[in-house]
């Protein structure tokens, strides 16, 4: 890991990397588009309405891949003061709150004709729900103090204790739903995966992750750039 | 099968289905755009910070640690 | 250990001599518990229906609303610092502010509690139930927004920050709380909810400590 701590090496990896992320972003997108939309039959329950799934799925996939990836980066920022690892982590939220975003509206969107309202306290979108929050409270923290670094650790500990709580709120989400089991709705089965329908979920399942990669890359280099900018406005101002 | 319209209809499916494509569309291509633009600003930024500094280094003669 | 008793007793003494924010989270969880059946009616059944959701949601609204204060004194008069230089472990030191934190708002709570529960008509069965989970949530709700008053301090709108970083962990607590009383009201064991809240409270304390003292050493950098 420390190999790439520094930012010279990271903007150079950065460089030879980009065009690739970005390139396979489009092509498997393209494909898994193709597969979702055209060459994947329809279910014999939910009908057409399936294909939101390949839309739905892979984002809630990525908005739980994103958290991982930030909580590891936050642990290393506090573990062993990587400055990257804070840029990284501080450029992945607003793209995880996206995936967060895109998973809830497509799951209201998928549950509207299965459930007949726009919003049911199904136990899985209950769990996405309450991580946007996590993904709100990350981004607002970041972005709450003067110094950057103070922003970056304040919510790389956050984005921990988060990490800790996780697999408990998930818990207790699920803990709670069977309790309040409403008979009035039928719960929204997982349609029986038949190989036809995978092909399509692991494209658009890989074309995501691409996206992210090439995505979070760009917002770093970004964050490296904001930074010099700091550092040379401060020379300025204390030059004079 | 077949015709454009029964793609498009998606089995009755269509004002569910075609929303979450387009809003898919817009969050991932607007994420994009909005990271780009603001890397782009910044580079603008500091290319005019650097070449003002530069000018400024050389005034006072002690240029070249504008790096 | 006698540093940490003496700061527990200063911290005591202080929040005694304030005696309006020792009342606010009292106040707070009794004026909005006494609220609701204006908004929703006086039916009887209806309100011992709601009552265990209703008083585990103002009891964690009070529990919150006093959270601001649990470090703010104490940085901006820069004792703060004082503590940071203090032999005793920084995480020693946020565990018996949240002790204190907890006997001047989750405790008034509890012992208010019965009264709430009057309101609603609680059965007496209920009501031990209610105090043992009140007793068991209130210092995990105590602990995790320890953390997250730490981690605001000196930020920018730091009041709003506060509820939207607490909400997301709180859940647990009041899923399992609530769960209890409904159990009992039920006829059902409650056994295995108030362990669920032990054992949240048994996560949250080493969880609180090392996080909370984490926080805090940030202000000072």
């Amino acid at each position: 890991m420390h190999r790439f701590a520094s930012p010279a090496r990271f903007l150079r990896l950065a460089g030879a990397v980009q065009p690739w992320l970005a390139g396979g972003t489009l092509v498997l997108m393209a494909l898994g588009l193709y597969l979702a939309l055209f060459d994947s039959p329809p279910d014999y329950q939910q009908g057409e309405s399936v294909r939101i799934m390949y839309i739905h799925v892979p984002a809630a996939w990525m908005a739980l891949f994103v958290y991982a990836c930030i909580a590891v980066a936050s642990a290393s920022l506090l573990v062993w003061r990587h400055p990257l690892a804070g840029l990284f982590a501080k450029a992945s939220a607003p793209i995880g709150a996206g995936f967060t975003f895109l998973a809830l509206v497509t799951g209201s969107l998928w549950g509207k004709p299965m459930w007949g309202t726009w919003w049911v306290w199904d136990a899985r979108l209950t769990s996405v729900l309450i991580l946007f929050f996590l993904y709100l409270g990350l981004i607002a923290l970041t972005n709450a103090f003067e110094s950057p670094e103070r922003g970056q650790r304040a919510s790389a500990v956050l984005a921990l204790v988060g990490s800790v709580n996780l697999p408990i709120i998930k818990f207790s989400v699920d803990w709670w739903n069977t309790l309040h089991q409403p008979a009035s709705i039928t719960r929204m089965g997982t349609p029986a995966i038949d190989p036809s329908m995978l092909w399509p979920l692991f494209s658009m399942a890989i074309a995501f992750t691409l996206y992210y990669f090439w995505v979070v890359i760009v917002r770093v280099r970004g964050e490296l750039i904001e930074a010099r900018l700091r550092a040379l406005t401060r020379l300025q101002t204390e030059g004079r | 099968m077949g015709s454009l319209d029964d793609f498009l209809a998606m089995g009755g499916y269509a004002v569910y289905v075609w929303p979450a494509y387009l809003l898919a569309a817009i969050v991932l291509i607007g994420l994009f755009a909005v990271s780009r633009a603001e890397l782009r600003r910044r580079e603008r930024h500091l290319q005019a910070l650097e070449r003002s500094r530069g000018a400024a280094g050389h005034r006072r003669r002690r240029g070249g640690d504008a790096r | 250990m006698s540093g940490l008793w003496a700061l527990i007793r200063r911290d005591l003494r202080l929040a005694l001599r304030q005696r309006g924010d020792l009342l606010t989270a009292v106040l707070f969880f009794l004026l909005t518990a006494a609220l609701f059946p204006f908004g929703i009616g006086p039916e009887p059944n209806l309100l011992l229906r709601i009552a265990p959701g209703i008083l585990w949601v103002t009891a964690l609204l009070a529990v919150l609303l006093s959270l601001e204060r649990l470090f703010l004194a104490d940085w901006e008069d820069g004792s703060l610092d004082l503590l940071l230089l203090a032999p005793q472990p920084l995480e020693a030191m946020v565990l018996a502010k949240v002790l204190v934190h907890w006997l001047t708002s989750g405790l008034p709570i509890l012992l208010s509690a019965p009264l709430a529960a009057l309101l609603y008509g609680l059965p007496a069965h209920a009501l031990p139930v209610l105090l043992l989970a009140l007793a068991l949530g209130t210092p995990s709700l105590s602990l995790l927004g320890a953390t997250a008053a730490a981690l605001t301090l000196g930020a920018r709108r730091g009041g709003v920050l506060l509820p939207l970083l607490t909400m997301p962990l709180y859940i647990p607590v009041l899923v399992f709380g609530v769960a209890a009383v409904d159990a009992s009201l039920a006829g059902f064991s409650v056994r295995p909810h108030l362990l669920l809240l032990g054992a949240l409270l048994l996560v949250s304390l080493p969880v609180a400590a090392l996080s909370g003292a984490a926080a805090l050493r940030q202000t000072a950098e």
